[in-house]
Order: C-alpha cells, then sequence, then structure tokens
C-alpha cells in the first residue's frame, strides 16, 4: 500500500488507521531518512490505539514504552546501535513476546533479528512537507 | 568525620560510581568512558550493552573507593540512580548497590537519575589532598526553575525544595542532546555533536540562516526540536531535485550552519527558561545535563538577570557523583530504600 501525506497530521492518521487492524504480537519495521517523520508515525500509532503517553524519540535511550492504549507499543530505535548483539541485550527478543506492538526506527540495522511477518513501512520525503508512506506487510 | 556515600550509575550508556562526602565534595568519580579504565578492560567498551555494565561495574566501584583513598567499611551508605533508563542496564547497579548495602549492613538510597542531574549543581571537585575544603558557593535560592538538558532529556522542573519538584514542561519529539547529534551527522561531523558544533559555533553567524524557534504557544512550557533538525537537514541537502550533502558547503557554510542552529536552539531554552521563571516565581535557576556544558548555553544564561546555576563541567554528563550527592540528601531526611528496590523505566517526574 502506498500512501501520500502532505501533513504531518495526515501522516499521523495514516498510521492511526493502521494501528485500527493491528494485533498483538506485531513487529513494525519502520524506515526513512532523518527528518522523514518517524517518529511522527509511531505517534500516530499510539493515538490510534487510543494511547495518550507523550510519543519521543527513542534515539538516545533506546526504547520507549506507552502502556495506556488498546495494545502496548515498544519504541525502539536502532539509529545507536553498533550490532544485533546491542540490540538484543536491551531484550528485544522479550519485547517481540510481549503481546503488544513492537515499532523498530532505523530497522535495517538489526535486520536479521525481525520476525518473519514484519511489516515494513517505508517513509520517504518527497519534498519538505510531502512524504511517500509505503506499507509492505511480509506474511 | 564527614559522611561519604557512595554513588552507582548505570541508567544509560556510563558505568559510574563515585564517593562524595557531605553531599557535596567530591572525593571521587569515576566513569567507563575515562580513557584508563578502557586500557585496563581490553579497549573498546561496547557503548550500548547491559553486558558492559556487568563487566565495568565492580572495576569502576574499585576504582572509585582507590580514588578516594577510602575503604568499603567507610562508607556510610550506598545511593544507586535505579529510574529512569533501560531496565537491563538498570538491573546491574542496582543489584550491586543492593549487594553492597546488605553485606556492609548500611543504608541502601534510591536516586531518580533526572533528579540528581539537577543536584550536580551543589557538587564541588575536592583536590587531591582533600586538605583544604573549597569555599561552598552560595546554594540555589528556592524556588527555582530546574532544566535538565542532555541526549536523552530535555525538560523543565519547578523545584520548591529539593525533595519537592514538580515536572512542568518536556519536548514533545526529540530531546535537545539528540537535536545536536543529528544535525552533527547531516554535517558530516562525529559523534557525539554537541561539542563540536559548540566550537564550530563558536567561528559562524548565528544570523546567517533563520532557523524556525518552536515555541508551541504562548504559555508552553514543553519544548520540541524535531522540526528544527528537519529544517537544518533541507537547508543543507537543498529542496526538491536538488540532492546535496554537507561535504559541498564550505567550513565557513558549516560553521555558520553550526552558529544558526545553536543561536536557535539557544534562544528556545532561554525563552522557555525565562517563562517557566514568570510562571512558578522563580528566585534562581538550576541546569543539568550533558548540554549544560555548551559554551554558547552558558554565555547566554550569564547575560540574564537571574541567578543561574550550573554544575562543574565534569558534572554535566552522567557520573555517579550527582547520585551520592542527591544520596546523602535523601539519607539526611531518613529517605532509605528497601533491598527489594526496583528498576524503574521511566522518571518519578514522568508526565501523568
Amino acid at each position: 500500500m502506498i500512501y501520500r501525506s502532505r501533513s504531518i497530521a495526515q501522516t499521523e492518521s495514516i498510521a492511526a488507521d493502521l494501528a485500527s487492524t493491528l494485533r498483538g504480537g506485531t513487529c513494525i519495521a519502520l524506515e526513512g531518512d532523518l527528518g522523514a517523520g518517524k517518529t511522527q508515525f509511531v505517534r500516530g500509532l499510539v493515538r490510534g490505539l487510543g494511547a495518550t503517553d507523550r510519543v519521543t524519540s527513542p534515539t538516545f535511550v533506546l526504547l520507549n514504552i506507552y502502556g495506556t492504549g488498546r495494545l502496548t507499543v515498544y519504541h525502539l530505535d536502532a539509529y545507536r546501535v553498533h550490532g544485533t548483539d546491542d540490540f538484543q541485550t536491551i531484550g528485544f527478543s522479550e519485547l517481540l513476546e510481549q503481546n503488544g506492538v513492537v515499532v523498530v526506527e532505523w530497522a535495517s540495522r538489526v535486520k536479521s533479528l525481525l520476525p518473519p511477518d514484519t511489516i515494513d513501512i517505508q517513509l520517504t520525503a518527497l519534498s519538505p512537507r510531502i512524504r511517500e508512506i509505503r506499507i509492505t506487510p511480509r506474511a | 568525620m564527614p559522611m561519604l556515600i557512595l554513588g552507582i550509575e548505570s541508567t544509560c550508556d556510563e558505568t559510574a560510581a563515585a564517593v562524595v562526602a557531605d553531599g557535596v565534595r567530591v572525593l571521587s568519580s569515576t566513569i567507563t568512558s575515562q580513557v584508563q579504565l578502557h586500557e585496563k578492560f581490553r579497549g573498546v567498551v561496547p557503548e550500548i550493552a547491559s553486558r558492559a555494565h556487568i563487566e565495568n561495574i565492580l572495576p569502576v566501584i574499585n576504582q572509585a573507593l582507590e580514588s578516594a583513598h577510602c575503604r568499603l567499611q567507610e562508607i556510610d551508605a550506598f545511593a544507586i540512580a535505579h529510574r529512569p533508563g533501560l531496565i537491563g542496564s538498570l538491573l546491574v547497579g542496582v543489584t550491586a548497590a543492593k549487594t553492597l548495602a546488605w553485606t556492609c549492613a548500611k543504608p541502601l538510597i534510591a536516586v531518580d537519575h533526572v533528579h540528581a542531574h539537577l543536584y550536580s549543581v551543589n557538587l564541588q571537585p575536592a583536590d587531591d589532598q582533600q586538605t583544604s575544603l573549597v569555599e561552598p558557593a552560595s546554594p540555589p535560592a528556592l524556588p527555582a526553575v530546574g532544566l535538565v538538558v542532555s541526549g536523552g532529556h530535555t525538560a523543565l522542573y519547578h523545584l520548591k525544595s529539593w525533595t519537592d519538584v514538580t515536572l512542568i514542561g518536556s519536548t514533545i519529539d526529540d530531546a535537545v542532546g539528540e537535536a545536536y547529534d543529528k544535525v552533527a551527522a547531516i554535517l558530516g561531523l562525529s559523534y557525539p555533536g554537541g561539542p563540536i558544533i559548540d566550537q564550530l559555533a563558536q567561528q559562524g553567524d548565528p544570523n546567517a540562516i533563520r532557523f524556525p524557534r518552536s515555541l508551541l504557544g504562548r504559555n508552553s512550557l514543553d519544548f520540541s526540536f524535531s522540526g528544527l533538525k528537519t529544517s537544518v537537514l533541507y537547508h543543507v541537502r537543498g529542496h526538491k531535485g536538488r540532492q546535496r550533502d554537507a561535504s559541498s558547503l564550505s567550513q565557513q557554510e558549516i560553521n555558520n550552519v553550526a552558529a544558526s542552529f545553536q543561536s536557535a536552539c539557544i534562544d528556545v531554552i532561554i525563552k522557555k527558561l525565562l517563562r517557566a521563571r514568570k510562571q512558578v516565581g522563580a528566585r534562581s535557576i538550576v541546569i543539568g545535563g550533558g548540554v549544560s556544558a555548551n559554551r554558547g548555553l552558558r554565555s547566554a544564561l550569564a547575560g540574564l538577570d537571574i541567578p543561574v546555576h550550573l554544575p562543574a563541567p565534569a558534572y554535566c554528563t552522567d557520573n555517579a557523583a550527582m547520585t551520592a550527592g542527591l544520596g546523602y540528601l535523601l539519607h539526611n531526611l531518613g529517605q532509605h530504600a528497601a533491598l527489594d528496590l526496583d528498576a524503574i523505566p521511566f522518571s518519578q517526574f514522568a508526565a501523568p
């Protein structure tokens, strides 16, 4: 599925629509350049699950957990990660088993750890405002 | 006899331990990123892994005791930063602190890492001989506005007292230190980005580019740095169809981007501090965290008409001296933790 978003609000609403279809145990791989809107997308997803938590970038802290919605969201970021070992030591495998939604920004850096039915989402900036959002379920 | 607190910190990348006397005099402050320790333990310390904390924690504690010329038996209490952070990393420090408290039969004190960053303004390095006391600076007048600015945190606090602290604003997207790191990446500079952008900014024109200052409405005490990061990206890359990168910029252009970006960050921070000061009727400002070492920020703060308290440079970034210092204060109030203390991923001041 390919969407074209013309605003942050529209990106969030596309993400919220996706959220309404999600079941526990889902993993989402988010790709996109700096400033493409990955964290914005996660904010939409979290709102779509009915959560009110503040959604911030996990780049430095590596993991944010939003627990007030229909499903708990584990928001991870592999930007600072040096290899899959690093990612495992923060408990990635355990998070996949929590029956929540695991979202990984910069996921290509830990590709080999992602489950086979991961949903791939690619965000591309076509201009300072416009984003192409490509959602590809793997299974 | 001074009261000696051993502090332990493993909330994020650094494993650290420190011995602090009477809550202010830092007898030792050891962190893993210190070069000597790297050499002692096979060179590279992985940046993230909690496994690294496990390998480092005991050597770091021993080093802190040794540097303080103090024996484990002389420690009066053990303070541990048990929140916020990654559970796996926190648990290493928490387990070490509990074990020490139990085996030495001394109190265990639980400290919030963010709270400790605020407390760091009270720390004074002791000289090597520990003979002369540094003349204590006057403590911050309360109520104060607190600001923690680092790679992971950008938040404002209302300090009615050192133990009555309320979160009054925080970032809605990126922390300011993270924006520095990402702008450094856009400019092709090294990590961490803070010190290098600060340095280049000294040679650049802060008015060269007018980057946006996101204030989020007239009364908001929240921050947003994501849009600023993106506008630096578009300035460097050029708009539609002109995909450049930083290598096409001259050194002076890079300096100007650094200076203009830094100026936008500092403007926002200063505006929010003054807003917060007005809203809570603060008598002083207290700032901690890695970005509080930024020279541009420090010189902007020097121009304010309210006393501003900043940590000594060694105590801006993550360290355990601040943990021990705040631990002393809580110890005196009798706020001891039980040995079933948990590691908690979020701060005690987290937004409701």
